[in-house]
């Protein structure tokens, strides 16, 4: 594969992802004896050989901890996982490493922000401000910060083409000490403008807090150029391992933050009574952190680089509008979400009155994975009062024949249920 | 896990029938006992009303909303414990039920199977009291 040819094409070719695939092993799994059409990305991405290989290679070759041992290995080990923290900083834009905070996932850094941050800054008659499309990973800890601190907690509401509704904003955000908002809806597929509603927050003084879990891994990202306070993020969604996430924050912030969990690594000075805290990052990254997964994490981002975020996202564009266009031509489908426009390469549907688990049941007879149920988004499922939908997400290994193997498992779910 | 590799075997006419035609749908009108619990899984959902006469379950009636598996076998769950003793529903076993449903059920799949009884023991846990 070469990042050249690649990064030069708008898209990616057929032969650019045949090659893409060959580095993703699993993709030669037949699970029911069917080849495996992994259309579940948005939930975890497959991984690619050089993120394996990455991994394997330090426990096998230098596995140590780090930040601690004078010898050999440890120092390789410690350059590795800070080289992989530079890595992700380049990624998105960072002003500097130390701003990106390895954490377990997307989840643990919004806890982070909502523990560290919010508890010292987010008083009775506050305001806390979210969305109604948020995962419940950006609404819990959020919901709790409210209740232990008096603060109100106010929603951003969703309309009926799934897009925010921005109509009452302003009034939202007045005395908002947080915005907490979504880069890309996990459920609907829903882009929105974080630039803008990083400067609508940003104006009214709050802080703006971005879950960018669905948009680090499927577009180009900037944070500088989103102008937003914090984002958080989960590595396995981007080919990196479990277990790993980042959680950028711009560095005064993080410099006036106490810790979140506390322990070695963490410290500066410890006395029986009490204990001075290191600097950013160390102070966030309590105890021995994940470090092979780190490493992981940064040859992702090698390999993403190398294939091209725009040419990622303007091939998920196209798989997108391909599936669009040829599920809208299947009786009883109802698509969930704005036009495509507003979207990214994730696509909610229901099939009749077919209930999102049977028909995901029949798609996994076809090898075909998919994501059912209500996607960590209750409040979101409610308002569009389904029970479930069915989720198809796209990565840079899918391709249009797969989304033939999908229509082809709607078709056989609507004959067993006598679907027309 | 189990492999149950042909979906034809899941979802066979009679689930399919009890799934479109619910056996004892609905609620009851005062009912001795009642409770209703969700799958945070999929967000199926079921309601189970029972009224006691004596020791036996006299009339049972389930109303909910979720996949095939779990309202199929709710329905047919209605059927197999009206006329049994109180006791003899609340030892009723998760493989019992499964055997009663007559399919194989995956282990991700279980929790949908087993809602109907789940719900049904907590209502007569909830009158014991």
């Amino acid at each position: 594969m070469s990042a050249r040819t690649l990064a030069a094409s708008p898209g990616l070719s057929d032969g650019d992802v045949a090659r893409i695939r060959v580095d993703f092993p699993i993709l030669l799994e037949r699970p029911h004896g069917k080849p495996l059409v992994f259309l579940d990305s948005a939930a975890s991405s497959q991984k690619p050989l050089q993120v394996i290989g990455a991994m394997d290679d330090y426990y096998r070759r230098y596995h140590a901890n780090i930040h601690r041992g004078v010898y050999h290995i440890s120092e390789l080990a410690t350059e590795a996982y800070e080289e992989a923290r530079r890595k992700v900083a380049r990624f998105i834009g960072a002003a500097s490493a130390a701003e990106c905070i390895f954490v377990r996932n997307a989840t643990e850094g919004l806890n982070l922000v909502a523990f560290a941050w919010g508890r010292r800054n987010v008083r009775r008659g506050d305001a806390i401000v979210v969305t109604e499309m948020e995962h419940h990973s950006n609404l819990v800890p959020w919901q709790v910060l409210a209740q232990e601190t008096g603060a109100a907690l106010r929603f951003v509401p969703v309309d009926d083409s799934g897009l925010l509704d921005l109509t009452q904003l302003d009034t939202l955000l007045d005395g908002a000490k947080i915005f907490a908002f979504t880069a890309v809806s996990n459920t609907l597929g829903t882009v929105n403008d974080v630039a803008l509603l990083a400067a609508r927050a940003r104006a009214a003084g709050a802080i703006s807090v971005v879950d960018a879990c669905q948009a680090v891994p499927r577009m180009p990202v900037d944070v500088q150029a989103w102008g937003c306070d914090f984002a958080s993020f989960s590595g396995h969604k981007m080919l990196g391992p479990t277990g790993i996430g980042v959680l950028w924050g711009r560095l005064e912030l993080l410099d006036a933050m106490p810790p979140f969990m506390t322990g070695g690594g963490m410290i500066n000075v410890v006395r029986l009574q009490s204990s001075t805290y290191a600097d950013v990052p160390a102070r966030f990254e309590a105890g021995t952190p994940a470090i092979a997964e780190a490493i992981g994490l940064g040859a992702a981002v090698d390999y993403l680089e190398a294939v091209g975020m725009d040419a990622i996202h303007a091939y998920e564009l196209a798989l997108t509008r391909i599936a669009l266009d040829r599920l809208a031509e299947v009786s009883a489908v109802k698509i969930y979400g704005p036009p495509f426009e507003h979207r990214t390469g994730v696509i909610s549907m229901t099939v009749g009155d077919i209930h999102a688990h049977d028909l995901a049941t029949i798609l996994d007879s076809e090898g075909v994975c998919v994501r059912a149920g209500h996607h960590c988004n209750q409040p979101l499922m409610e308002k569009l009062d389904v029970p479930a939908t069915t989720r198809a997400s796209f990565y840079l290994y899918n391709t249009a024949p797969e989304i033939d193997v999908l229509i082809r498992g709607i078709e056989k779910a609507k004959g067993i249920f006598g679907i027309a | 896990m189990n492999d149950f590799g042909g979906v034809d075997d899941l979802y066979r006419d009679f689930i399919l029938d009890h799934y479109r035609h619910p056996r004892n749908a609905g609620t009851l009108e005062n009912p001795d006992a009642t409770f209703e619990d969700n799958n945070p899984l999929c967000g199926d959902r079921i309601r189970m009303d029972v009224r006691i006469a004596g020791d036996r379950i006299d009339d049972v009636r389930f109303a909910g909303r979720g996949c095939a598996i779990s309202q199929a076998s709710a329905s047919l769950l209605t059927e197999a414990v009206k006329g049994k003793t109180v006791a003899e529903v609340e030892q009723l076993s998760d493989e019992a039920v499964l055997e009663n449903l007559g399919i194989s059920i995956s282990a991700v799949r279980l929790k949908c199977a087993l809602l109907g009884i789940k719900v049904l023991k907590s209502a007569l846990a909830l009158k014991r009291g």
